[in-house]
């Protein structure tokens, strides 16, 4: 159902709702992973990104969003300045990402501390986003929702576990979706909550012995 | 929300309401939020579109590869015009400065995109100008406006990349028309004879970014929707109407888009972009951008 306050906005700073907020809110997302501003940051963009990227600031989007800027930010016009101050190493290439992927799609590996991770995400345009894979486990997040994931052990009744935690806390499950790479291979969990879940329910996720990390993706529009 | 124009149009008649009235009431109803907190949320946006045509107003922004910016600051201090009345020029120039700062990495209002959010701000702050009309009322137009854009994105297109440029400056214009006519007092079905009119004048426009950059001609085409906004509102105002219901034009918008040829939807495949010019233009000022970057 289209909203009357998704035509009259988003409030972002310009030019291309898909080039340049689109783009930053992947940012917002990937930084999640590794929970604050990274010490480094390797962004392959593909296709349109990697074409007209320089022209649209899709490059300082995506810095900024690793900063935690959010779309209406002006300090995104300044963000790879700002990066290099703020000590965030960035390098930008273009590839190839799969030859059917979206016009718009980039790859973002990052560091902090002893973290690495890498998302791929996708902007479908109007600043909508879609985040394919996170660590080489396919996934499907739009940003509109908070979301944690969670790679674990394949135990039996883990999603019972972790639905019965997040119920205890008050939070209330919108999407669950559960992959693996393998039989009795890690499993990986994607689940999109209505509201935010607090230290407690994160600390008592964290705890259970068959998780082998998880991340909180706080939502980035809607 | 709505998905067909003519049921809002019957809505707001049969009860005596204004269009902004029915939209605002169709948004709380499914959205669960309180009529005011929707207003806030526009009251917030009128206010960066203001501060964006203030901005570009000023006439100092321009866009990274220098194709566009300035335009709007000399328009406003033009001694040639104005030739359609000072209205007409004033909104022209306010189109163009939200554009030019929207080019310069400034921030804008994407309603409905980053492409076409200069015709809804310059029309509706330009008219409310010369009117006097206070924001409130300005609000209230805003609500209008999407309406009238989640119908097109229903039943049509609001992306270039899908439509062409008669999905976003045509759609905005056909936006901008509705919601000025609603604010002026026309009747529900006057606004929607103004979207039809409006939009009939930019079925079939291309989306041919020279280099794919939100630049040029999207800026002027900003200024060129705005003028076809405002002779819808003429028009319609005038009691003049369209004989094909609004809803109808805009499913044909969206059938036009869908035929159109992939270098018109935003690749920068065909039309201004690849002329003599348009190519050479874009080879040099992507040189002069990734240069600037180092």
């Amino acid at each position: 159902m289209v909203s009357l306050l998704d035509i009259i906005g988003p409030v972002m700073v310009g030019p291309s709702s898909s080039h340049t907020a689109g783009a930053c809110r992947i940012g917002l997302l990937a930084r999640g992973l590794v929970g604050g501003t990274p010490e480094r940051a390797r962004i392959e963009l593909h296709g349109s990104f990697a074409r007209t990227g320089e022209g649209h600031g899709t490059d300082k989007a995506i810095a900024g969003g690793l900063m935690g800027f959010r779309p209406d930010d002006d300090r995104i016009r300044d963000a790879l300045d700002i990066a290099e101050r703020e000590g965030l190493a960035y390098t930008f290439e273009k590839t190839t990402i799969a030859d059917d992927a979206h016009p718009n799609t980039v790859r973002i590996t990052l560091e902090r501390g002893d973290r690495t991770h890498e998302m791929i995400g996708e902007s479908l345009g109007a600043g909508r986003i879609h985040i394919t894979e996170v660590d080489g486990f396919p996934v499907e997040v739009h940003g509109n929702h908070h979301t944690i994931v969670l790679v674990a052990e394949d135990v039996k009744g883990s999603v019972a576990r972790i639905a019965q935690l997040l119920a205890d806390g008050g939070i209330n499950i919108a999407t669950l979706r559960l992959t693996r790479k393998e039989r009795g291979g890690d499993a990986f969990m994607v689940i999109e909550v209505d509201d935010l879940p607090g230290e407690t329910v994160r600390d008592a996720i964290r705890a259970l012995a068959w998780v082998r990390w998880t991340h909180r993706l706080d939502k980035v529009s809607g | 929300m709505y998905t067909s124009l003519q049921s809002a149009i019957d809505d707001a008649t049969a009860s005596g309401k204004r269009l902004s009235q029915v939209a605002l009431e169709a948004e709380a109803r499914d959205q669960g939020r309180p009529i005011e907190e929707i207003r806030d949320a526009l009251r917030r946006a009128l206010k960066v579109m203001r501060r964006a045509t203030d901005q570009g107003l000023v006439g100092d922004l321009y866009s990274a590869s220098g194709l566009v910016g300035g335009d709007a600051a000399k328009l406003a201090a033009s001694t040639a015009g104005p030739l359609a009345g000072s209205v007409f020029t004033d909104v022209l120039a306010r189109a163009l400065a939200v554009q030019e700062v929207n080019a310069a990495m400034g921030v804008i209002v994407a309603a409905p995109t980053a492409g076409g959010a200069g015709v809804l701000p310059s029309v509706l702050t330009g008219i409310a100008h010369a009117k006097g009309i206070d924001d409130e009322r300005v609000v209230d137009a805003l609500a209008t406006a999407g309406l009238i854009g989640a119908v097109v994105a229903e039943r049509a297109s609001l992306s270039g990349a899908e439509g062409g440029c008669q999905a976003e400056t045509g759609a905005a214009a056909g936006m901008a028309a509705g919601a000025a006519v609603d604010m002026l007092g026309g009747t529900p079905s006057a606004a929607g004879h103004a979207v039809a009119l409006a939009q009939q004048g930019t079925l079939g426009l291309v989306c041919d970014p020279l280099g794919g950059l939100v630049e040029l001609p999207c800026v002027f085409r900003n200024a060129t929707g705005a003028a076809i906004a405002l002779a819808a509102i003429e028009m319609a105002l005038a009691g003049i109407t369209f004989a094909i219901p609004a809803d109808e034009v805009i499913d044909v918008m969206g059938e036009i888009g869908r035929d159109m040829d992939v270098r018109y939807r935003e690749t920068a495949g065909g039309g201004l972009a690849q002329t003599p010019t348009g190519r050479r233009l874009a080879r040099e000022r992507l040189v002069q951008i990734k240069r600037a970057g180092n």
